[in-house]
């Protein structure tokens, strides 16, 4: 049912998409026994081939994998040592000769994993490539939001910030429309990628307080000061007088609605510190589900037979 | 005396508005003459049934990567690939290492040409000294070198103040200048047409605006200052407006169209092939349109390959750090003839935007197969069914969409000065 | 849900054990063949009042049982046989539910990988006496998975198995202590728990025959 590799939601159908959530379900109770440890794939080995640097994620996927009794290594090029003539599908390539059972990929531009995928026998995971995609972080929000409301279905989901260079918008707005919710983002002007609503299905706000009314799910995405060189918003001062959210903003939307950030926050900029760190916030539980339903997605794709493998195709 | 007989073929000459079956006969070098079975002693017969006679294609644009960039292409493969393509003469870019911004370079390319290739080379010499877009180059002495244009192609020259005395100081020289327009500000980095490509792959964006507002700025400097403004690689709806409007308003300013531009979209790109990234990017349907019923409508002077070699090993790295550019010389013909069997063009209307046109923009010879003209012709199967395989091609480098594809039509003689350097079942003939 | 077959506990000797389309943790019967039933609802409760008579007669310190029902068979089982040690012997014996999916011996050499199931485990294992609960017990292998996962949850003072049928195939030196019925079967048969359409909860033992080969001999394979 599933293919080879997980390169983005947008490969995913409903069926694929609510099968690596209810096995991530199940994975969570291992996170609640003294000996978190079962030994699914033990003699396996996971390869965290990330040329862009990120402690969470890597360590989230490392947790994962080690819970699952894989061997976990890391490996990441460093930009330096990347020079323009030394090609990623080189370094792909000398990885597979090692015989991995999972390769799981970053990089700061899109459609890598991609091409690792074509080279390679083991099957990608993508661990966020560019502004493209990063599927695992999006099944963890909404495993999360599927935890809370018991359903995706009928509910609408905000996502603010900037969704021009955002992975995890991409992924979550191909998430959520494929399960029934509704998608709004909100952003400045500037941040908002071109033909964004028929590309996407979704209703584009420049007017935060718009796109919160009667809201189920406020998703705070993370501002980066490097977007203030591209003259992308004039400071992060306005930044958060206009689409930082608080309480009093959050009035728009609904009474039982939830909080979500992918982390890390920039506390009084995208979400006020009250906010941050009390409900409606649910931020703490997307890291924990964020172990399990990368355990989840490991056992669905790593250590494959290779015959198995082949027959199935890339994903 | 070498006298080549071309028996049968549909002659296509834009120079008179011929388009009727005929023969043709060659000699030293010329055109001597047209006639129907025409019997001619000591004649090498080439029998071109079926086939088109054309007047030799001219390609306005290319990257022969010599000198500095060798292990892309050299003139001599970049010339045997052309005449592959059934080009009897191409212009070359000076974004080379070292830039030709100096008489010894364009020499330099002349002379290897010379020695190396089966087609016409017809060096563009830079317009501001290392394409550094702030001095302008020894015009006078470049084209008295054998520079027959000046680009600073590969990049813009942002500085309107620039652009505009480069304009002026060309009137000089009496050579066009041909602008690749992208005002780099609004590219900011993007790499893909800015879209619903863009927004679905999450790479940065490249705006079709970037190329209007850049055609908009040169066409009015080319009207102050009365000089030929050639636009390379129009790419957008806007653009062809903007050229249309200026043309309306006596703007002396020619333009080409790439066969990529006239044929793909950027849903290319949908699959991260790098080898669909280009500059000026592939863009949306309707802008692909609006370039084919520029080309027809004459808006669009010209069609030119912007034939751009890159080594696998570049085509390779990743969709921000791959160079832009495709090969074409190869392509070209099977790929626009999709125009000619649409209905948007008749054939001679075809040839003309590869022959005659391109010969007027340059102020080179050819484009015409009157008699005493020089005898550069390109004959043409535009049935020929083949599978591009970059293998088999001239070139040293492969990066093209079109690898593995089916294409219908193709050149199958080119004869540069009365001389046959190729043929589809020999190669290129020493 | 009628007449669907509870998913068998046993790892099979094929690759997917549930039909493709089959709701995760619940099976389709396969392909519709022809299903004979080798116990009903009647037989497995005589069965498990017997079992629970033993299981109190053995036990020195009933007070430290702890039912763990395997599923997806071994749950009702679990449940109604905690509900006979409470009629027998007064005793509130807690049942947790431990899915041994992911301590399989087979699953990098299958194809797909099988869903997961619950996982429940009221109170910790320590000290207790675990008595493991399933329907069908072959080759063994599924008995061991869910050994080396109570041994992951922490140190029993010992464990024991309640194996409804026994099918004999052993694969591994697993005995059952506490039989319900012996079954001599074909190795390609498969046999499930399931609940009885429209039976109000009632449950019965069926086999059927693996895709492709002949309907199950009629005629009664007989009581141990």
């Amino acid at each position: 049912m599933i293919g080879r590799d997980l390169l983005g939601i947008e490969d995913l159908d409903r069926d694929e998409i609510e099968r690596i959530l209810d096995t991530a379900g199940h994975m969570c109770e291992i996170g609640t026994r003294d000996v978190k440890k079962v030994p699914t794939l033990r003699g396996r080995t996971i390869i965290n081939l990330f040329f862009e640097a990120s402690t969470r994620t890597r360590a989230s996927f490392e947790i994962a994998g080690k819970r699952l009794s894989a061997d976990v290594i890391n490996f990441s090029p460093s930009s330096s040592s990347l020079k323009k003539a030394e090609s990623i599908l080189d370094t792909a390539k000398t990885l597979d000769a090692m015989d991995p059972d999972a390769v799981v990929v970053r990089h700061g531009v899109a459609g890598v994993p991609r091409r690792i995928a074509d080279v390679l026998d083991a099957p990608v995971i993508n661990a966020g490539d560019g502004a493209h995609e990063h599927p695992t972080q999006a099944l963890l929000d909404c495993f999360t939001v599927r935890q809370v409301k018991g359903r995706i279905d009928g509910l609408t989901v905000t996502i603010v910030g900037d969704i021009l260079h955002s992975r995890v918008a991409r992924s979550n707005i191909h998430v959520f429309r494929k399960l029934g919710a509704e998608v709004r983002v909100a952003a400045p002007p500037t941040m908002i990628p071109a033909d964004i609503e028929p590309t996407f299905g979704v209703k584009a706000f420049t007017s935060l307080r718009e796109s919160l009314e009667g809201t189920d799910v406020v998703m705070a995405l993370r501002i980066q000061n490097e977007r203030l060189e591209g003259a992308f918003f004039p400071s992060v001062r306005e930044y958060s007088a206009t689409f930082g959210s608080d309480r009093a903003k959050l009035q728009y939307a609904k009474e039982d609605a939830i909080v979500m950030h992918p982390g890390p926050i920039n506390r009084g900029v995208e979400l006020s510190h009250d906010l941050a760190d009390h409900r409606p916030s649910v931020i703490l539980d997307q890291v924990r589900n964020g172990v399990a339903l990368r355990m989840a997605v490991l056992y669905l794709f790593a250590g494959r037979p290779r015959a198995a493998a082949v027959a199935g195709g890339t994903g | 005396m070498t006298r080549i007989l071309l028996r049968g073929g549909r002659l296509l000459d834009p120079g008179d508005d011929t388009d009727a079956v005929c023969d043709l006969l060659i000699e030293d070098g010329r055109i001597v003459g047209r006639g129907n079975d025409l019997r001619v002693e000591g004649a090498t017969v080439l029998d071109v049934a079926g086939r088109w006679v054309a007047p030799g294609f001219i390609d306005l644009h290319s990257h022969l990567r010599e000198p500095g960039q060798e292990y892309k292409e050299d003139i001599a493969t970049g010339g045997r690939s052309a005449a592959a393509g059934g080009f009897t003469a191409v212009a070359c870019m000076a974004n080379t290492h070292p830039v030709n911004d100096d008489p010894a370079t364009t020499d330099f390319i002349l002379d290897r040409a010379e020695h190396d290739s089966p087609a016409r080379v017809y060096p563009v010499a830079a317009a501001t000294k290392g394409l550094e877009g702030k001095v302008m180059t020894e015009m006078a002495a470049l084209v008295a070198a054998g520079a027959r244009a000046f680009s600073d192609d590969g990049k813009t020259i942002m500085d309107s103040g620039v652009m505009r005395r480069v304009f002026e100081y060309s009137r000089l020289v009496d050579a066009p200048v041909i602008t690749h327009a992208e005002d780099r500000t609004l590219v900011a980095g993007g790499v893909v047409n800015e879209g619903p490509v863009s927004t679905r792959l999450g790479l940065p964006g490249n705006p079709g605006l970037a190329e209007v507002v850049h055609i908009s700025r040169d066409l009015m400097l080319a009207r102050a200052t009365g000089a030929h403004l050639h636009v390379a690689h129009v790419s957008t709806r806007g653009g062809v407006e903007q050229i249309r409007m200026a043309r309306d308003l006596g703007v002396h300013v020619t333009a080409e169209v790439t066969p990529h531009h006239l044929t793909l979209t950027d849903e290319e790109a949908l699959e991260f092939d790098t080898n669909a990234k280009v500059a000026p990017p592939l863009r949306s349907a309707d802008d692909r349109d609006a370039c084919r019923a520029g080309l027809a409508d004459g808006t669009l002077d010209a069609i030119a390959t912007d034939h751009a070699p890159h080594a696998l090993h570049e085509k390779e790295l990743d969709f921000r750090e791959a160079p832009p550019g495709m090969i074409g010389f190869e392509t070209a013909v099977g790929v626009t003839l999709e125009l000619v069997r649409s209905g948007e063009l008749a054939p001679l209307e075809w040839v003309r935007r590869l022959s005659t046109h391109p010969a007027r923009i340059l102020r080179v010879a050819g484009g015409t197969l009157a008699r005493d003209s020089i005898a550069d012709v390109t004959i043409v199967d535009p049935e020929r069914a083949w599978i591009f395989d970059p293998a088999k091609g001239f070139s040293k480098s492969g990066n093209s969409p079109w690898a593995g594809r089916a294409l219908v039509g193709r050149a199958t003689h080119t004869i540069v000065g009365g001389r046959l350097v190729y043929d589809l079942e020999r190669g290129i003939l020493t | 849900m009628t007449g669907s077959p509870t998913q068998s506990s046993e790892a099979p000797t094929r690759a997917a054990d549930a039909a493709p389309g089959a709701v995760p943790g619940t099976a389709v019967g396969s392909d519709g063949a022809a299903a004979r039933v080798l116990l009903d609802d009647a037989g497995i409760r005589r069965s498990l009042v017997r079992i629970a008579h033993e299981i109190v007669e053995r036990t020195g310190e009933p007070e430290l049982l702890y039912l763990v029902a395997i599923p997806n068979g071994g749950i009702p089982l679990a449940r109604r046989l905690a509900n006979d040690l409470r009629e027998i012997a007064d005793l509130v014996v807690p049942v947790g539910v431990l899915d041994t999916t992911l301590y399989r011996d087979d699953l990098l050499t299958t194809g797909e990988r099988p869903a997961l199931r619950r996982t429940e485990m009221p109170s910790a294992v320590d000290d207790h006496i675990v008595v493991l609960v399933d329907d069908v017990v072959k080759t063994g292998r599924t008995i061991r998975a869910a050994m080396d996962a109570l041994m992951d949850f922490g140190r029993p003072r010992a464990v024991q198995v309640v194996g409804l049928i026994d099918r004999g195939h052993r694969e591994l030196p697993i005995k059952i202590d506490y039989v319900g019925k012996n079954l001599p079967t074909h190795p390609g048969e498969e046999v499930h728990l399931r609940e009885v359409a429209d039976g109000g909860g009632a449950l019965e033992i069926i086999v059927t025959a693996a895709p492709g080969a002949a309907a199950p001999p009629s005629g009664g394979e007989g009581e141990p």
